[in-house]
C-alpha cells in the first residue's frame, strides 16, 4: 500500500494539487482532501473504460490507430476537437497532427470561454494568480458563475473561507453574487443581486457610468434596483482588493463577448480607484492549457485552420459547432471531450454521418457513435504531463496507477507517424 | 568533419579581426582553426569565400517564452494575420510579427545567424510554462532569468538583515526554476503594485516591508557575488519610461558600488526632462558612468519605428502606458513573486518623443567606448521585433544611413539629443562583440561567442555586402552544434537546442525556513513547485563555485 501526496486532481479548473491518494495492489482505494467529484473521479477511474473499436467491433488498439490514421490521411477538411481534458504534451501532438493533415483544430473553449478570449483580444485582461486573491481580496464578486457546485473547493482554497497573508478568513471578505437565480453560492454570499436573464450588459454599463460619477435617473437596471447598484459601485471603489470571477452567465448569454468586455472595462476603470482584477472560471482542468499551447504554437487560442499550410484564426468559421452544423468537415478526431453530449443537436448528429474517431479513457456519448474508438490512459491518473490552472499556472500531473493503454500523447504520436508514412 | 573554407573570420574573444582562416568542426565543436587536423580530409566543405565568418549571435535579453509573452500572443491576433509563415518540409508553420509563435521565433533567430537567446524574465511560479515554450523554440540554445526583485522571501530576508538567507534562497530559486541569472524588475515597485502602488525612487519604502529598492539591489548583488554566478544581476531599473529617470539609473548603478551589474534596455532609463514637453536624452551621462565603471554592462533596447508589444514585469509602468495610450492592457499579478503587464504600442518616426527614444539607443551604443560592455538588443518586443537587428547594425556602421533616417524625424529632436554630432561608425569586429562575443562573455558562456578550439560549433557565415542590413539578414550558412541548419537565409534543418541553466552551491537548509510560509501563502504545494527534469529534454548545466 502506498500513499501518494500532492496529487493533482484532473477535473476542473481549480486544479487542486493537495490530494492524497492511497493505492493498494495497483488500485486506488482512498482519496483524501479532494472534493466529492474528485474522489469519485479517482475511485471510479477504472469503471466504464472505453474499448478499442472499429465500426462497432472490438479490435486491437493498434488496428484502431491504423484505421484512425487512414481516415485522417484521406480527409480533405478534417476537424480535431476537444483537448481540454488531456495533457499539454498531447495537445501539442494534436496541433502537429492538424498541421500535417491540413485540418481544423478547436478546443472546448469554443463553447465556453471563447467569448472571454474575444473580449480580451479587444480590451485586454486585468488579472492575477489565485494566490493573490487568497492573500489580499476583501471583495469577491461571482458574476454568472456558481463555484459551490461547479468549482467545489474554489472558496475553501482560493476565494472564500481560506486564510491568506492579509486576510484572516471568511470574515475579512465580502462575497457578492450576481446571478439570474438564487444559486447555492448566492445563498452562501453576503450579498445577492438578481439580474434578469440577458440584462447583464446593462448592469455592467450602469456600474461604469456610476463610477464615472453619472447619476442614473432610473429605478432599476436589468431588474436590479438602482440603489443596489449604487451601493455595489461604492463597495467596489472602496475595497482594498476586489476581484470578479465570471462564467457562462456572462460568456454564453445575450451579449456574449460584449458582456465580458464590459466586465473587463469595468475592472479597468476601477483601477483608477483601487486594486481590482477579473478572472474567468475555466471549466475543464486543462482548457487553459489548450489555450496556451495553441497560442504559443500557432499564435491563436482556438478556431485554428491549417488548410493553407499556415495557421488561420476564424471564430465562427473554424469553430467546431459551426463546422459541424454547416456540414463542412469530412472527418473528425475527438480528443479528451464529449461533444455529442454537449453540442447542439445539428452539430452533434453530424458527427455520426462522417467518420469520427474518439480518443478517450472512458465510454461516452461520443464514443458510442464514433466509427473508431481508441482508449487511452487517463491524464493525471495514469499519465503524466502538464496542465494549466484557471489562472494559467502550470502544474505537472502525476501518474498514480498504471493503465494497460497508451497515453493520449503516445497515441497521437503513432497516428502522426502513420499519416506521414502514408 | 566539416571545414569552413576561406572565410574572413571575426572572433574577438580570440583576437581575430578579419583574417582569412579555415574553421574545422567535428561533432558539435570547433576542433581546429587555420590548419586542420593532420592526415585527415574533411567530409564536407562549406565555401566561405567572399563571406565573413562569425560565432553565432548571442542575444542577452528578449521576451520569447512564458506566460506574459503568451498573453501578448493571444491578445494580438491582429499582430499575426499580416505575417504568416507557411510550413515547409523541415519547418512548422506559424505567425509573426512582434509576438511570433514559438517555432517561428526559433527559425527567425536562426536565419539571422543567432544561435543562443536568453529569455529575459520568468515568474518562478510560471517557470514550467517558460520551459515548455523554450522546448518548442527550435534550433537556438536558450536560458532564462527568474524574477527576484519583488519576491516575498527576498524582501522578508532583506528586511531582517539575513543576507545568508537571501543567498540561500537565490540559490534555491535558481535551481527550482532551472534559471540562469538573477533578474530584477522595478525592485519593490511591482510588489507595491499588488496594492495598486509603485515606488518612485530607490530609497522609497516598499509597501508592507521596511525595505527599499536600494537594499534589494545591494542584497541581490551581494548574493550573486557569494554564489559565483556566471552573469551579473540583470536589472530593469525603477522609474522606467519616466522623464528624468536617468537619475534613478545612475543611483542604481552607484548603489552596488563595484559589484557587477547589468542594466537592461538602458534606453528606456536614460531620459531627461521633467515631462513629455521637455523630454530629452541623457544618454551621454549614462554612457559616461558606464565608461568609468568596468563592473557595469548594459544592453540598449533600441527602438524600431513601427509596431511593438510592450511586455514587462513592471506592472505599474504597464498600467501607466495603458493610461497614456488608451491601448488594450493585460495585467497579471503573480502571488508572492512578481507581476506583468502587456500593452501594444507603436513607435512613430513623426512623434518627437519616439524619435528621441530612437536616438537615445543609438547614442548609448555610440558613446559607450568599450564594446565589451554595451550590447545590441531591442528588448524584443518592447522597443521592436528582434528581426530588425540587421537594420540596427547598419545604423551603427553607416553614418550616412543614420543621418538619412534621422532626417525623417522631427527637426526639434536634434536639440534633444546629440546623435547628429556623433561620427563614429562601428567596425565588423565591434559588431561581432556587441552581438555575440561580448554578450557571451558577460553571460559567462565559455563555449559560446567565439570560434576557438572547444567552442560550440554555432557559426554564422554572412556573404560580404556593402549593405550591412542585407548582409546580416541572409546568412549563406548557419551552423548549430556543428550541423548546417540554415542555407541562404532559409532553414534547411531543424534541431532541438539546449536549455542552459546554473547550479549554484546547494543550500537545501533554506527549505526548512521556506516551507511553512510557502504552504500558507502560495496556492500550489511546495513539492509541486520546482521545475521537474522532464521539462529539460536537452540541457547544459553550469556549476558555480
Amino acid at each position: 500500500m502506498k500513499k501518494i501526496e500532492n496529487v493533482i486532481c484532473p477535473f476542473c479548473g481549480c486544479l487542486c494539487d493537495d490530494l492524497e491518494v492511497t493505492v493498494e495492489d495497483g488500485e486506488i482505494t482512498k482519496v483524501a482532501r479532494g472534493c466529492s467529484i474528485s474522489r469519485s473521479l479517482f475511485l471510479n477511474h477504472h469503471k466504464n473504460l472505453a474499448k478499442p473499436m472499429v465500426d462497432g467491433e472490438e479490435t486491437s488498439v493498434e488496428r484502431a490507430i491504423e484505421e484512425a490514421a487512414s481516415i485522417l490521411a484521406r480527409a480533405q477538411f478534417p476537424l480535431i476537437y476537444g483537448l481540454s481534458s488531456t495533457t499539454c504534451e498531447a495537445q501539442g501532438r494534436a496541433i502537429e497532427l492538424a498541421e500535417l493533415i491540413r485540418g481544423n483544430i478547436d478546443s472546448t473553449s469554443s463553447v465556453c470561454h471563447a467569448n472571454t478570449t474575444l473580449a480580451m483580444q479587444a480590451v485586454g485582461e486585468v488579472s492575477c494568480t489565485l494566490g493573490a486573491v487568497k492573500n489580499r481580496a476583501d471583495l469577491v464578486i461571482f458574476w454568472g458563475c456558481n463555484p459551490i457546485e461547479a468549482h467545489n473547493r474554489h472558496l475553501t482554497r482560493y476565494s472564500g473561507t481560506v486564510k491568506g497573508r492579509f486576510i484572516q478568513g471568511r470574515k475579512d471578505r465580502t462575497i457578492v453574487v450576481v446571478d439570474v437565480r438564487r444559486t447555492r453560492t448566492a445563498k452562501a454570499a453576503d450579498l445577492f443581486l438578481q439580474v434578469e436573464p440577458g440584462r447583464d450588459y446593462e448592469c455592467l454599463a450602469a456600474l461604469r457610468a456610476l463610477l464615472k460619477g453619472e447619476e442614473l435617473d432610473v429605478r432599476e437596471v436589468g431588474g436590479i434596483p438602482i440603489e443596489e447598484l449604487v451601493s455595489l459601485a461604492n463597495r467596489m471603489k472602496s475595497c482594498k482588493f476586489g476581484i470578479i470571477f465570471f462564467g457562462m452567465g456572462l460568456t454564453m448569454t445575450r451579449g456574449k463577448h460584449l458582456n465580458v468586455a464590459a466586465a473587463i472595462m469595468l475592472v479597468r476603470d476601477l483601477n483608477r480607484f483601487t486594486k481590482f482584477l477579473i478572472m474567468p472560471m475555466r471549466g475543464h482542468f486543462n482548457v487553459a492549457g489548450a489555450d496556451n499551447v495553441l497560442t504559443w504554437q500557432t499564435g491563436y487560442p482556438y478556431a485554428v485552420n491549417f488548410s493553407r499550410d499556415y495557421p488561420r484564426y476564424g471564430p465562427g468559421e473554424f469553430t467546431a459547432v459551426d463546422l459541424l452544423a454547416r456540414r463542412e468537415v469530412d472527418a473528425a478526431l475527438i480528443l479528451a471531450s464529449d461533444p455529442v453530449a454537449h453540442f447542439p443537436r445539428k452539430a452533434a448528429s453530424y458527427l455520426e454521418e462522417i467518420p469520427t474517431i474518439a480518443i478517450d479513457p472512458h465510454r461516452s456519448m461520443t464514443t458510442e457513435i464514433a466509427r473508431v474508438v481508441i482508449p487511452t490512459a487517463a491524464a493525471g491518473i495514469s499519465a503524466e504531463g502538464t496542465a494549466y490552472r484557471m489562472d494559467n499556472i502550470p502544474i505537472r500531473l502525476r501518474k498514480v496507477v498504471d493503465s494497460p493503454y497508451l497515453s493520449d500523447e503516445e497515441v497521437l504520436e503513432r497516428i502522426i507517424e502513420l499519416v506521414k508514412g502514408s | 568533419m566539416l571545414k569552413i573554407a576561406n572565410g574572413e573570420v571575426y572572433d574577438p574573444i580570440n583576437g581575430i579581426n578579419g583574417e582569412r582562416l579555415d574553421i574545422w568542426v567535428e561533432g558539435s565543436k570547433v576542433v581546429a582553426v587555420g590548419e586542420g587536423p593532420p592526415d585527415r580530409a574533411p567530409d564536407e566543405v562549406l565555401d566561405a569565400s567572399g563571406a565573413i565568418v562569425m560565432p553565432g549571435g548571442v542575444d542577452i535579453h528578449a521576451h520569447i517564452a512564458g506566460s506574459k509573452v503568451n498573453v501578448g500572443r493571444k491578445m494580438r491576433p491582429e499582430d499575426h494575420r499580416g505575417d504568416v509563415v507557411p510550413r515547409t518540409e523541415v519547418t512548422h508553420s506559424g505567425v509573426g510579427y512582434t509576438v511570433p509563435s514559438t517555432f517561428v521565433t526559433g527559425y527567425r533567430y536562426a536565419t539571422m545567424g543567432y544561435t543562443t537567446v536568453m529569455e529575459a524574465a520568468v515568474p518562478p511560479l510560471g517557470a514550467r510554462h517558460t520551459h515548455e515554450e523554450l522546448n518548442d523554440t527550435p534550433i537556438i540554445d536558450k536560458g532564462c532569468y527568474p524574477l527576484m526583485g519583488n519576491n516575498y522571501f527576498v524582501l522578508k530576508y532583506i528586511e531582517r538583515g539575513e543576507q545568508e538567507k537571501v543567498r540561500a534562497f537565490v540559490s534555491w530559486l535558481l535551481r527550482a526554476t532551472k534559471g540562469y541569472a538573477i533578474k530584477i524588475v522595478n525592485p519593490g515597485g511591482t510588489d507595491s503594485w499588488k496594492w495598486g502602488k509603485n515606488v518612485e525612487s530607490i530609497d522609497e519604502r516598499v509597501i508592507d516591508f521596511e525595505v527599499t529598492p536600494r537594499q534589494v539591489l545591494v542584497a541581490l548583488a551581494q548574493a550573486h557575488k557569494e554564489l559565483g554566478l556566471p552573469h551579473s544581476i540583470h536589472v530593469h531599473c525603477n522609474n522606467l519610461g519616466v522623464p528624468g529617470n536617468y537619475r534613478t539609473t545612475l543611483q542604481t548603478m552607484e548603489a552596488v558600488g563595484d559589484m557587477r551589474i547589468h542594466i537592461t534596455h538602458a534606453q528606456f532609463n536614460s531620459y531627461g526632462g521633467t515631462s513629455w514637453a521637455d523630454f530629452h536624452s541623457e544618454a551621454p551621462r549614462i554612457a559616461e558612468y558606464v565608461n568609468a565603471h568596468e563592473n557595469v554592462t548594459i544592453d540598449v533596447g533600441q527602438v524600431i519605428f513601427g509596431e511593438a508589444t510592450t511586455m514587462t514585469a513592471d506592472g505599474p509602468w504597464q498600467y501607466r502606458l495603458h493610461q497614456l495610450t488608451g491601448n488594450k492592457w493585460a495585467n497579471s499579478d503573480v502571488e508572492m513573486e512578481t507581476g506583468a503587464g502587456i500593452v501594444p504600442y507603436t513607435f512613430r518616426k513623426s512623434n518627437l518623443v519616439n524619435a528621441i527614444q530612437w536616438a537615445i539607443g543609438l547614442e548609448l551604443m555610440l558613446l559607450v567606448e568599450d564594446p565589451w560592455r554595451v550590447f545590441l538588443t531591442t528588448d524584443h518586443p518592447n522597443a521592436g521585433p528582434f528581426i530588425f537587428y540587421p537594420h540596427i547594425i547598419k545604423l551603427l556602421m553607416d553614418k550616412d544611413f543614420r543621418d538619412e533616417v534621422f532626417a525623417g524625424c522631427p527637426k526639434r529632436a536634434r536639440k534633444r539629443t546629440m546623435l547628429a554630432e556623433i561620427n563614429r561608425e562601428y567596425s565588423l569586429y565591434e559588431i561581432a562583440i556587441i552581438t555575440r562575443a561580448g554578450t557571451a562573455k558577460a553571460l559567462g558562456l565559455k563555449d559560446k561567442g567565439h570560434l576557438g578550439v572547444g567552442a560550440d560549433a554555432d557559426i554564422a557565415i554572412y556573404p560580404k555586402d556593402s549593405d550591412p542590413e542585407r548582409m546580416f539578414s541572409c546568412p549563406r550558412y548557419v551552423l548549430k552544434g556543428g550541423e548546417v541548419v540554415v542555407k541562404d537565409g532559409r532553414v534547411v534543418k531543424s534541431v532541438q537546442g539546449k536549455t542552459i541553466y546554473v547550479e549554484p552551491p546547494r543550500e537545501d537548509w533554506i527549505e526548512r525556513e521556506l516551507r511553512e510560509e510557502f504552504e500558507r501563502y502560495y496556492t500550489i504545494s511546495f513539492e509541486n513547485y520546482p521545475v521537474q527534469d522532464a521539462y529539460l529534454p536537452q540541457s547544459e548545466v553550469i556549476r558555480c563555485e
